[in-house]
């Protein structure tokens, strides 16, 4: 005879959370023998926090970063400058870079990188949408703030070419040796950046 | 691979170096008439440790921080190994493991996917990543090495070409003829090198005249027997002496090969037939080269290398 595995309600719910990034059947079913020893309130607060986010946050139509209202808040908030574009790869990023608090300007998230092995190429990110957005002349300055490998350089590169012909300044945030490293154990790429991009003490 | 090739090598490397399996055994020495006594036909496990010179020609991602990394190796051909936290921004690994970078690195063996414990760069091929053309040809070219290779197959021949590709790539202002020379010399390498000299049906040498080529037949077939396989696709005199000329020569040939734009468009185009026929699927970074052709047609010759400014 088989061995017998918990009821429906619980295993369905294990399930669930497997399915979550870096939460493994163990995990999963830690997070569901813990509902159930907890009130009734607190798994109706889940839930409700669950179903709210998928029905309440949405995609700026102007930036594409994710918010609840539409315009985003940044896009709304008429302090920033509007003469500069930073572009990113994904929400998160806007998140780190708003961390630091120097920058001021509006932002535009691509939604991944150009990426030709995996298929993903400038009609599957939102590349068209950004164009659209230059055209009407406010931005006077794109900063490229797409990740250091080898797909955020190439969409760097092709977005310098398309977007310079228009007119509009094109900056690269700076690239080099990041905080808290060691020179010897830093690569041939970093340290040429390092070297080529250094600035006066 | 038990002995063979390597024992010519200079060096004088031991026993263990030449006698692996696939796998990665020691192969230990049979029993033998000097040493009857000693019966060592058992293999012994490899040591936990190994480092390969190795191009990185993909990279998946795996978890929040993790990666998979893809290698194409001299001695053990295409493997696998995973790399911790490799997106995390103070990861030492990550400059040394970009897609393209030729590291040697070293690895631990896992139960399923080794762990790649160091990689110090021999090669970073900073002129194909500064530039948008060579590094679309580059990835092209480092995917079809995937699509032809299995697993911990040894292809020597492989590893150099796809090597030397890459150094033809940061150099040549001629990107589209390099790519021609490397697919034939690829399709040679994986043994579907196509038969340029006589026809695949009834064998007989080609004559000088317009030729067709087969996929199905892994070359070309006389005019008397076209209408023995489809699709095929015709070759004009020209265009057969560039595919024999760049199927028997070095590198050196290309540079010097200038090819009007309809004969280079008609070499590209019967080879990319016999790569589609060959893998069954399209070859993903050959449309984003296809598209950044025709962005900017002007700019389809690429920049010149970058030289580092000398202190």
């Amino acid at each position: 005879m088989s061995h017998q595995t918990p009821s429906d309600a619980i295993s369905q719910l294990i399930q669930e959370f497997n399915k979550l990034p870096g939460i493994g059947p163990k995990s999963a079913q830690r997070i569901v023998f813990y509902l159930l020893r907890s009130s009734e309130e607190q798994g109706r607060q889940l839930a409700e926090a669950v179903l709210s986010l998928k029905q309440r946050i949405s995609l700026c139509s102007s930036c594409f970063n994710v918010t609840e209202s539409n315009p985003c808040a940044i896009c709304g908030n008429t302090g920033r400058d509007p003469t500069l574009l930073c572009i990113v790869e994904q929400p998160q990023d806007i998140v780190a870079l708003e961390h630091t608090g120097v920058y001021h300007g509006l932002y535009h998230v691509l939604h991944g990188a150009i990426s030709p092995t995996e298929g993903i190429g400038t009609e599957d990110i939102r590349i068209k949408e950004l164009l659209n957005r230059l055209h009407n002349g406010a931005v006077k300055e794109v900063v490229l703030a797409t990740n250091t490998n080898l797909e955020g350089e190439q969409t760097a590169m092709y977005l310098g070419r398309i977007i310079s012909p228009l007119g509009i300044r094109v900056t690269r945030l700076a690239r080099g040796l990041p905080f808290g490293t060691e020179l010897e154990y830093a690569d041939d790429m970093t340290l040429t950046r390092a070297i080529e991009g250094r600035s006066e003490v | 691979m038990v002995g063979n090739k390597r024992d010519s090598r200079e060096g004088g490397l031991g026993w263990e170096e030449n006698h692996r399996d696939r796998m990665g055994h020691y192969l230990e020495p049979t029993k033998t008439e000097e040493s009857p006594n000693r019966d060592l036909s058992f293999t012994m496990p490899a040591p936990r440790n190994y480092q390969t010179e190795a191009i990185i020609i993909k990279k998946t991602k795996l978890g929040e921080a993790d990666s998979i990394l893809t290698f194409y190796t001299p001695n053990m051909g295409k493997i696998q190994g995973f790399a911790k936290s490799l997106r995390k921004p103070k990861s030492k690994l990550a400059g040394h493991l970009e897609l393209l970078t030729h590291s040697l690195v070293s690895f631990a063996r896992g139960k399923n996917l080794d762990t790649i414990t160091g990689s110090q760069t021999i090669e970073s091929y900073m002129a194909i990543k500064n530039d948008l053309e060579r590094t679309s040809c580059a990835l092209y070219a480092a995917e079809l090495v995937h699509q032809f290779s299995a697993e911990h197959m040894e292809n020597e021949p492989v590893f150099r070409l796809l090597r030397e590709t890459l150094q033809q790539l940061s150099r040549t202002d001629n990107l589209e003829t390099t790519l021609r020379y490397f697919e034939l010399h690829l399709l040679d390498g994986v043994g579907y090198r196509p038969q340029l000299r006589e026809c695949v049906s009834c064998h007989r040498p080609l004559e000088p005249a317009t030729n067709y080529f087969s996929p199905l037949g892994g070359g070309v077939l006389c005019p008397e027997c076209r209408g023995t396989q489809y699709p095929v696709y015709p070759l004009s005199i020209n265009l057969q002496k560039v595919l024999r000329l760049l199927q028997s020569s070095d590198y050196e040939v290309v540079p010097r090969l200038k090819l009007d734009a309809e004969l280079a468009q008609q070499l590209e185009n019967v080879l990319t037939e016999y790569l589609k026929f060959l893998l069954e699927k399209e070859v993903k970074s050959a449309d984003w080269r296809k598209s950044l052709r025709s962005l900017s047609p002007e700019k389809s010759q690429p920049s010149l290398p970058q030289q580092p400014d000398n202190l």
